[in-house]
């Protein structure tokens, strides 16, 4: 049974998403409506958390925007994501950077992980 | 009018047009054949009955495995059940019923039995309120007073009481449907239906 269900998400799921994971630096192409007109509105920040599997698998993207942190969660198989740009790879050692949340400035800086 | 038995699969979420997420159930149903045809003229009101999945015909009944032979069925379906039929249908024994007679957009009740809670007291089996939980009262999740005293010097019944909850028949109704996929046999109605995964629903519209 479950895996009829795992064949039904599977022929939906989407393939065209970049490799990104937590730490990683990215820019989320989001489709916003504004009555009739559609337009792309770019939300960039740090993922710092990937959750999930199959249709329900959601990223959270955090940024500061001018002295207050944003958060927003994404899901990855939601049409309105239109596409993720890897900006920079970081080199984190967590799965979930929560702890980001506490930290501002200086702190809150992740390495950039070095590709050899 | 009639309906479909299914097999409830589980749960996920689609994307809407709009980008909206939708929770869905997913049913696998049909194709369910028609094992007899009740008429006005014969029984008083018209209806089918359908049969769905298979069982070893050394489990079935003998009184339904010939039951359904007259249908032209070779072994025995494991569910059997009658759908009404609106006056102006026609359904003749033989033909099946298939997830096709739904339309995305569909209103439809499905009935299923839902999971068993076991003995559940009654704030969560009746909603009854509790104690507050703060301002010095102590811990308390009891029904109270269950009646008066001397005079009747009983409990007048149907009161709700503690006890066994859920494993019951239950039917959840104008859910939508919100995709057919005949492919497959599949149906996925927007929400949550009753019951375990893998347990048999009746969908009619």
């Amino acid at each position: 049974m479950a895996d009829v269900l795992q064949q039904v998400e599977k022929v939906r799921l989407r393939d065209d998403l970049p490799d990104f994971a937590p730490g990683d630096t990215v820019r989320v192409l989001y489709r916003v409506r504004e009555g009739e007109k559609e337009r792309v509105q770019p939300f960039e920040g740090v993922c710092i958390a990937r959750r999930g599997g199959g249709n329900g698998a959601t990223f959270t993207v955090r940024k500061v925007s001018s002295g207050v942190g944003v958060e927003r969660v994404f899901p990855d198989q939601a049409p309105t994501v239109k596409g993720v740009e890897v900006v920079r790879r970081g080199r984190v050692r967590r799965a979930k950077l929560y702890y980001l949340r506490n930290l501002k400035g200086k702190a809150a800086r992740i390495r950039e992980k070095r590709t050899s | 009018m009639a309906g479909i038995i299914g097999r409830k699969i589980g749960m996920t979420r689609i994307f809407d047009e709009v980008g909206e997420q939708v929770p869905v159930t997913v049913i696998e149903a049909g194709p369910c054949p028609v094992t007899y045809v009740r008429t006005e003229k014969d029984d008083g009101y018209a209806a089918v009955q359908l049969g769905f999945g298979v069982q070893k015909v050394k489990r079935a009944p003998r009184a339904e495995t010939g039951h359904v032979a007259k249908a032209g069925l070779s072994g025995a379906p494991r569910v059997l059940r009658e759908f009404r039929l609106a006056p102006d249908q026609a359904i003749e024994v033989g033909q099946s019923l298939t997830v096709e007679q739904f339309e995305p957009g569909d209103r439809v009740k499905v009935t299923g039995t839902n999971k068993g809670k076991g003995f559940q007291g009654v704030v969560r089996r009746h909603g009854f309120t509790g104690r507050p939980a703060s301002h010095g009262h102590p811990l308390s999740r009891n029904p109270g007073s269950i009646g008066p005293g001397t005079d009747p010097s009983r409990v007048i019944k149907g009161k709700k009481m503690p006890g066994r909850m859920g494993g019951v028949r239950h039917t959840v109704i104008n859910l939508q449907v919100v995709q057919v996929d005949p492919e497959h046999n599949l149906i996925f109605v927007k929400g949550g239906v009753p019951g375990t995964r893998d347990s048999f629903v009746f969908i009619t519209k």
